[in-house]
């Protein structure tokens, strides 16, 4: 069933886990609510991964992982496990507003 | 927007991220050289290390060539004794097979994204991995420290490795 949550005062519609199901939804502010949300302060290198997953989905259509990040959005791996710590392919996603990424690799 | 299949949470459901089991740790222990069977362990390890999961790579016996640096980059891969493939058995004999097969695989994995093994490996240890090799094999192969890939962090013993890992969950490939 679909849900809705409030983050700092935008209504959003979220899955289970509490990540965002409508891209059009997502905007920077919210994405630095979201962050706080799970205890990231957004720095100049946070914004620079997170704008690259919004843009790779539009044309990907899904969330890039950490090899493509690292890859094609130009952050290496290290620097990403600095930024988000423990699972940074997951806690991207959730700040940028988009699903889970799907791809093992 | 609310509507009637709608549900409003009040409270901001975000996911707990911060509950990673400090005690999880996984030990993959890699003991093929062919590149089909490269890449399982790869993948894993991967996998955990991005769910925050301490992991730690073993390479033995045949597993070493993914860590010789010789080697590493030129596994390959055959159709001889797999069935899986679903080709006559006798077709994998034929001089030039295993290059064409090998060359297949590499091109269907590439374009998948997923690197190739000495990349790979870099992936691991950059998303904070543990590379070991194994004292025996080194031994048989007459191999140091030298000819391995810069990033195993040590050649250790059997007994070492477990006692490295206590309380890993345990993969054998």
């Amino acid at each position: 069933m679909p849900t809705t949550t409030t983050i700092d005062g935008h209504e959003i519609h979220v899955d289970d886990e509490g990540f965002m199901t409508d891209y059009p939804e997502w905007s920077e502010p919210l994405g630095k609510a979201l962050a706080a949300q799970i205890g990231i302060d957004l720095t100049d290198e946070h914004w620079k991964a997170i704008r690259f997953l919004r843009t790779d989905f539009v044309d990907q259509g899904e969330t890039a992982t950490i090899r493509r990040i690292s890859t094609v959005g130009g952050i290496p791996t290290k620097e990403l496990f600095k930024l988000f710590p423990q699972k940074p392919a997951k806690k991207m996603a959730y700040i940028a507003g988009l699903p889970k990424p799907q791809g093992c690799v | 927007m609310t509507t009637e299949m709608t549900t409003t949470e009040t409270t901001p459901i975000a996911p707990s991220f911060g509950e990673v089991n400090p005690d999880r740790k996984l030990a993959i222990i890699c003991s093929k050289g062919s590149l089909d069977m490269a890449y399982p362990g790869l993948i894993l390890a991967n996998a955990a290390l991005g769910e925050g999961v301490e992991t730690h790579l073993f390479f033995t016996f045949w597993g070493f060539d993914m860590i010789n640096k010789k080697t590493m980059g030129k596994l390959k891969f055959t159709m001889l004794g797999n069935t899986a493939t679903h080709m006559p058995q006798g077709l994998g004999g034929l001089p030039g097979m295993t290059a064409m097969a090998t060359s297949k695989l590499k091109k269907s994995i590439a374009e998948l994204g997923v690197p190739e093994v000495p990349d790979f490996l870099q992936q691991i240890v950059d998303s904070g991995g543990h590379l070991w090799a194994c004292r025996l094999s080194a031994d048989m192969q007459h191999l140091g420290a030298d000819e391995l890939y810069d990033a195993v962090e040590g050649i250790i013993s059997a007994a070492e490795f477990i006692e490295k890992t206590e309380g890993a969950q345990l993969l054998f490939i």
